[in-house]
């Protein structure tokens, strides 16, 4: 989609509305159709990309009490957390940090080693592939458990596709080993210093990363009584 | 027979069957056999002891491992992405797939993922949490017998495996009574179950819990309990302790069987679980016996969960919802039982057919297109039978999960096969994976 800049008669009101005008447009349309004219009045609607959320203190439960607890340590430690943690966001009850990924390691090891924190258990890696989100398209998300605290957190590392790199946690959480091979294999990110990122669920010379968007589902129409049934990544969608 | 292989480190014997004397004696050959002394041998992925389609790559020196690579991805089946194209509540049919034993703890995961994401938990009918809880403890046993049974036929025992998959059986026919399906239930949707009870279904959860279950689990115990053989090849083998397991991230059975009482049911509960009276069972001898022993113990425990399920139910109402009552988020088609069966309610069907245009659009709409889920993402987590199974859900603010992440426990699990198995006997190997209890399909999705 080509991002439409109009001219626009310079008052208030127009001024106003220019940041958002400069955002990528994600959605067209109302109602999904691309192919018939859509006379509800909503075939011109362009949404733009959000901007970038983030909470504003107080977190809230015992999410204030983990980041201060964080940057305490971060701090002691010759490091910073404004600079390791770009954004922090508690949403539905959960608590994400948004880490950059120079900062992944030392925060992870952080997170894991200093008592207030103890978040010894790692459930692993999860990538989410975001397109449009352009100059971090790529997402590592990691689910981090304190039995000591019994608390949940959220790491998250965004990476631009075009260098696609993560430094892996695997000296700090063992248990990321395959997760890091498997978020790999089905999105691409390299997590450099991993003891031996191969493939895990394709075959070894398997072309492409599957679970990325850009990564055709496939799949064949199907014949039924006269009637054909296209693959479901042709059906019609209402996103 | 033997064969060179530019990228093998060393000689390649091609093994058929019946030949080992011919690989003897071409390896007595090979002379300079100092260098030599090891044997990589692949087990898998069609081994009767692999617990499916799981290739193990043995290194051994005699009757030693000195290394052990597992590789999996033999049955990845795509379910991850395949979700991505269906509507949220289609999701439900794709994850039950994955691990095929524990079918109703991936739907709940998954949908209380959902139901996260939309910010209805609060929502959910008392009902619909308490079948739900009921569904996954009879699953629990069903998945517990299955990874006792399979224990006892890798070691050898083939009665275990008779008595263990006759229980399950009972299981699967009370599941298959209350969902209509063996396994693949789809029975938990987001926003409740699919239905309520059948008639008589109460009964038969009753005499299953009363009389069933416990004859044949005393069976089962008596069988394996003191077998000295059974003892023997368990007993101290498979070693994993605390620190190992929270390092690889292993959850379930094996990290209750360091000493832990770590079960998500109790320390984060989800679908009313602190309302219910059982307890954690654990043991401290990090070893495959212990784990056994947990297994069985939690099969116990789920029978008390069961009854008190029965009981609550057996006081409400057959007319309380099961399904969330915002409209715009229940699945508004009901099934009812005809004389050919179960199918569509002919009083959903002239409701919206006849008499109500509103219905018959509010029905297409929800059916065709689904719910939109506010954008974010979630994680949920609930204790299956092999430990913490997680879902992690990101939505984009459409009709479709913009990407649905199963953490699934044997995936995690299966990893540490290496540290419990090498060093040990070749033949341990067997009861390492056995007492991790991998489910393939969930390992792979």
């Amino acid at each position: 989609m080509t991002e439409e800049n109009q001219e626009n008669p310079p008052d208030e009101a127009a001024l106003a509305g220019q940041e958002r005008l400069r955002e990528q447009v994600v959605r067209t349309g109302m109602f999904g159709t691309q192919t018939t004219g859509d006379t509800s009045g909503y075939g011109g609607l362009q949404v733009r990309h959000a901007p970038l959320p983030s909470s504003p203190r107080p977190f809230g439960s015992y999410f204030d009490e983990v980041t201060d607890a964080l940057a305490a340590r971060l701090t002691e430690d010759g490091s910073d957390f404004a600079d390791a943690v770009e954004r922090v966001i508690v949403e539905r009850g959960e608590l994400t940090l948004h880490v950059r990924r120079e900062h992944l390691v030392g925060v992870c090891r952080t997170l894991r080693d200093e008592p207030s924190l103890a978040f010894e258990l790692c459930g692993g890696v999860s990538g989410v592939h975001y397109p449009v989100d352009a100059g971090r398209e790529l997402h590592a998300v990691y689910h981090l458990t304190s039995i000591t605290h019994n608390r949940r957190l959220r790491v998250e590392v965004s990476v631009p596709d075009a260098d696609p790199h993560i430094p892996s946690v695997v000296e700090v959480y063992p248990g990321c080993n395959w997760h890091e091979r498997e978020t790999w294999d089905f999105f691409g990110i390299v997590f450099d210093g991993h003891p031996g990122l191969t493939r895990i669920e394709m075959p070894d010379d398997w072309k492409g990363h599957p679970q990325r968007k850009d990564y055709p589902l496939g799949g064949i129409p199907v014949e039924y009584r006269g009637a054909t049934v296209p693959p479901p990544d042709e059906r019609r969608s209402y996103t | 027979m033997t064969s060179t292989d530019a990228g093998a480190e060393g000689r390649v014997y091609n093994v058929g069957g019946q030949d080992w004397d011919e690989v003897v004696r071409a390896a007595q050959e090979a002379g300079d056999r100092s260098d030599h002394e090891h044997l990589i041998v692949n087990m898998g992925p069609q081994h009767p002891s692999t617990h499916g389609v799981l290739r193990l790559i043995l290194t051994l020196d005699g009757e030693t491992v000195t290394e052990l690579r597992p590789v999996i991805g033999y049955l990845h089946t795509g379910i991850e992405k395949n979700m991505e194209f269906r509507t949220w509540t289609q999701g439900v049919t794709f994850c039950t797939r994955a691990d095929y034993l524990s079918p109703i703890f991936n739907e709940t995961a998954y949908c209380l993922a959902v139901e996260k994401l939309l910010g209805i938990e609060a929502e959910i009918p008392e009902r619909a949490s308490i079948l739900r809880v009921l569904l996954m403890e009879l699953n629990r046993i069903a998945s517990h017998m299955t990874a006792i049974g399979t224990f006892g036929l890798e070691l050898g025992a083939t009665t275990v495996f008779l008595y263990a998959v006759r229980e399950r059986e009972k299981v699967l026919d009370l599941l298959e009574l209350i969902t209509g399906l063996r396994m693949n239930h789809a029975y938990v949707r987001p926003g409740g179950v699919s239905q309520d009870l059948p008639a008589g279904a109460l009964g038969k959860i009753r005499e299953f819990i009363g009389t069933v279950m416990p004859t044949q689990r005393r069976d089962l115990r008596s069988l394996l309990d003191n077998a000295p053989l059974f003892l023997a090849r368990t007993k101290g083998v498979a070693f994993l302790d605390l620190a190992g397991c929270l390092s690889l991230g292993v959850t379930g059975p094996l990290l209750r069987g360091t000493g832990l009482p770590w079960d998500l049911r109790k320390s984060q509960p989800y679908c009313g679980y602190e309302t219910y009276e059982f307890d954690v069972p654990t043991q401290d001898t990090c070893d495959a016996y212990g784990r056994y022993l947990i297994r069985i113990d939690e099969v116990d425990q789920s029978l008390r969960i069961i009854e008190q399920c029965a009981d609550r139910l057996a006081a409400g109402s057959a007319d309380d919802p099961v399904m969330i009552q915002d409209k715009k988020i229940g699945w508004p088609a009901r099934l009812a039982l005809g004389p050919d069966g179960l199918g569509n309610s002919p009083d959903h069907i002239a409701h919206i057919m006849g008499q109500s245009m509103e219905a018959l659009i509010h029905h297409f709409k929800l059916v065709t297109e689904g719910f939109r889920v506010p954008p974010g993402q979630v994680y949920a987590a609930i204790e299956s039978p092999r430990g913490e199974l997680g879902c992690h859900a990101v939505s984009d603010g459409g009709t479709r999960p913009y990407r649905a992440h199963l953490r699934d426990p044997s995936f995690t699990n299966l990893q540490a096969v290496s540290a419990m198995a090498e060093g040990g006997f070749v033949a341990d190997v067997i009861a390492a994976v056995a007492s991790i209890d991998p489910v393939l399909g969930g390992v792979d999705r």
